[in-house]
């Protein structure tokens, strides 16, 4: 299971990279494990306004339907629209070209209550049992 | 011309559609012009006939008398699909219900009469859900649903209160979310406890004066029975919010318990689940509101009523009060008549046992399974139960493949990957209708399943085998819909519309 260091996570399994008070929003290498094949993703408008904890996303396998949700306060500035034509990204690369939404940070110190890499490693060895 | 060609088997798959059998003039039949031409004018022109393969009756009858004898139904067999409630739909029902079948709407002696039935299912599904009046037009249980959803909310808009949340526990239906969003509400997902129920504990804090209702199943997706749900009542109650249940499971408790009593408000049943009349494929099904005698001005016009010489009749209410039609006239009239044949004929101690006997199956099933698969809950359920696949996934073996295994023993797979609170469910509900025998056939299947995923864990992703299509590329029809017919096929690896 990949972890990258450099990442910000949460316990619903979303990872988040902050830089120039931006947060690039995508779902972890164990998540996407455990939804199987996707299907189909949906992200709300660019513009929206949302809250930590609200959905940002929607995230369909042939198991099951998951949101994903927003690590931080912030408006939604960037959507990422190859997942709409390629969901499969999701599964292979999800650090990667499968990150889903950029949100403008609104309370940077929210930051600071994410996981880290090996915070989130723990968590989900944990869960796992 | 050579010899006859040979099928590999019979019928023979894939049966090919009907637009393959077509050929000009097979149908020989006419459709006459309109008697008054003027009846179509000023409509839009279609712009030309429509694409309809052009084949005789008998082309039509074969081909679908083909396709029938690749279906697997009720009548074939175990049919496990949990929280579906995929009960043997007894043939009386099917008889006294064609015998209504040709009455028209308009002759009114013989209408009188069928109020007369569905008036009598009314009451006697009020007496079984303890409930204070009845609707039985909606069309299904989501339908149900959404009528009962907007029932709640007129009772809101005419208080003048503008109450939009409704708390949804993770282990409900899966269309109870839509239902309440279609409803105009905003739906929260809430975690049940660690014993697999909603405890009354933790509902507080979801509570505000935001809150219209929360919407339970029970026994909910785990077949757990929501053991506080009084309490729960209690709470939502102080809180100025009503408690709806869905009461698709209702086949669990049916002469036992009553959601009435339970404090339930709102709430609908699935007569094509609990109540024995034909499921799936399309239906018809039928899902009746119940509520509570606050709530029964806003019901779904029309009403069944008596008029002055005592017989029955449809009534309109005032308009500012009901939410309106939800259905054209009387529901699906048909599956109400076979639900109260259903009803009459099993009788009040009839549906008592029904309900035990379909737990006590689930029960045997349980306690046979339980030591060669992962049951994640242990609190003791009722008509059905969640296994899931932790114990041979380390070898390879999903959900999905003992699933299509099932297949190769001749069963229907369970329901699988729902509910969503357990990774890789597989959710069994054999009914009340099986007998030991085919219990103990479904339990020799699995053990056999068990035993393969231990020591030759490849062979299970070859199932099914013996089903007429071998394993289908879900993850590739899914990426690809294809939502309406064409001439033009799309294959494997190319993207469909």
């Amino acid at each position: 299971m990949e972890i990258p260091k450099e990442l910000y996570y949460t316990q619903d399994h979303e990872w988040g990279s902050v830089e120039d008070g931006m947060m690039r929003v995508g779902i972890t290498d164990y998540a996407q494990h455990e939804l199987g094949d996707i299907v189909f993703v949906e992200f709300p408008e660019v513009g929206t306004v949302i809250a930590k904890g609200d959905p940002i996303g929607t995230v369909e396998s042939v198991k099951a339907v998951s949101e994903v949700y927003a690590p931080v306060d912030g408006e939604i500035v960037e959507i990422n629209e190859a997942l709409a034509d390629t969901p499969e990204l999701v599964n292979q690369d999800c650090y990667g070209s499968a990150w889903m939404v950029v949100l403008k940070i609104s309370d940077p110190s929210q930051v600071d209550t994410l996981m880290d890499a090996q915070a989130y490693r723990a968590y989900v060895e944990a869960e796992a049992k | 011309m050579s010899g006859g060609q040979r099928v590999t088997r019979f019928p023979e798959i894939p049966e090919p559609l009907l637009n393959v059998r077509s050929a000009p003039g097979r149908n020989r039949r006419m459709i006459p012009a309109p008697f008054d031409a003027s009846v179509v004018e000023g409509l839009p022109e279609a712009g030309g006939p429509p694409s309809l393969p052009d084949v005789s009756e008998v082309d039509t009858v074969r081909h679908f008398t083909r396709l029938s004898r690749l279906n697997y139904g009720i009548d074939h067999g175990m049919y496990p699909l949990g929280s579906c409630t995929m009960k043997y739909n007894p043939k009386i029902a099917e008889e006294i219900a064609a015998r209504l079948a040709r009455i028209h709407p308009a002759d009114a002696p013989a209408m009188g009469q069928v109020l007369k039935c569905l008036k009598t299912l009314e009451q006697m599904l009020q007496e079984i859900c303890g409930m204070d009046a009845c609707s039985l037009w909606p069309a299904a249980g989501a339908h149900g649903e959404l009528t009962g959803m907007m029932v709640i909310r007129k009772a809101f808009d005419i208080r003048g209160e503008k109450r939009r949340t409704v708390l949804i526990p993770d282990t409900a239906h899966g269309t109870n979310p839509a239902s309440c969003t279609i409803a105009g509400f905003v739906t929260k997902n809430i975690p049940s406890g660690p014993e697999g129920y909603l405890e009354a504990s933790a509902l507080g804090q979801h509570l505000n004066e935001d809150v219209a209702a929360l919407m339970i199943t029970n026994p909910n997706t785990l077949g757990i029975f929501e053991r506080e749900i009084r309490a729960i009542a209690d709470l939502l109650h102080a809180n100025g919010s009503y408690l709806y249940m869905d009461g698709a499971n209702l086949n669990a408790v049916m002469g036992v318990a009553r959601p009435g009593d339970m404090g339930v408000d709102c709430m609908h049943v699935n007569l094509h689940k609990t109540f024995g009349t034909p499921h799936g494929g399309g239906g018809p099904g039928s899902g009746p509101v119940l509520v509570k005698k606050e709530l029964a001005r806003f019901l779904p016009a029309p009403f069944i009523v008596r008029d002055e010489s005592g017989g029955f009749v449809l009534r309109a209410r005032p308009s500012e009060e009901s939410i309106g039609m939800v259905h054209s006239c009387l529901g699906n009239v048909s599956v109400c008549i076979k639900a109260l044949t259903y009803i009459l004929s099993l009788g009040p101690s009839g549906l008592r046992e029904a309900a035990t006997v379909a737990c006590l199956n689930a029960l045997y099933l349980k306690s046979r399974l339980k030591d060669l698969f992962d049951l994640p809950y242990a609190t003791p359920t009722l008509h059905e139960f969640v296994l899931s696949d932790a114990r041979q996934k380390g070898r390879g073996v999903t959900t999905m493949d003992m699933a299509k295994a099932l297949m190769d023993f001749g069963f229907h797979p369970p329901t699988v990957y729902f509910p969503l609170v357990v990774a890789g469910a597989l959710m069994i509900e054999p009914t009340e209708t099986e007998p030991l025998e085919e219990l103990d056939r479904f339990i020799a299947a699995m053990e056999e399943i068990a035993e393969t995923s231990r020591e030759d864990p490849e062979k299970l992703h070859e199932s099914p085998r013996a089903a007429p299509i071998s394993r289908v590329d879900e993850v590739w029809a899914a990426r690809n819909l294809i939502l309406t017919w064409s001439d033009e096929r799309i294959q494997p690896g190319e993207k469909g519309i």
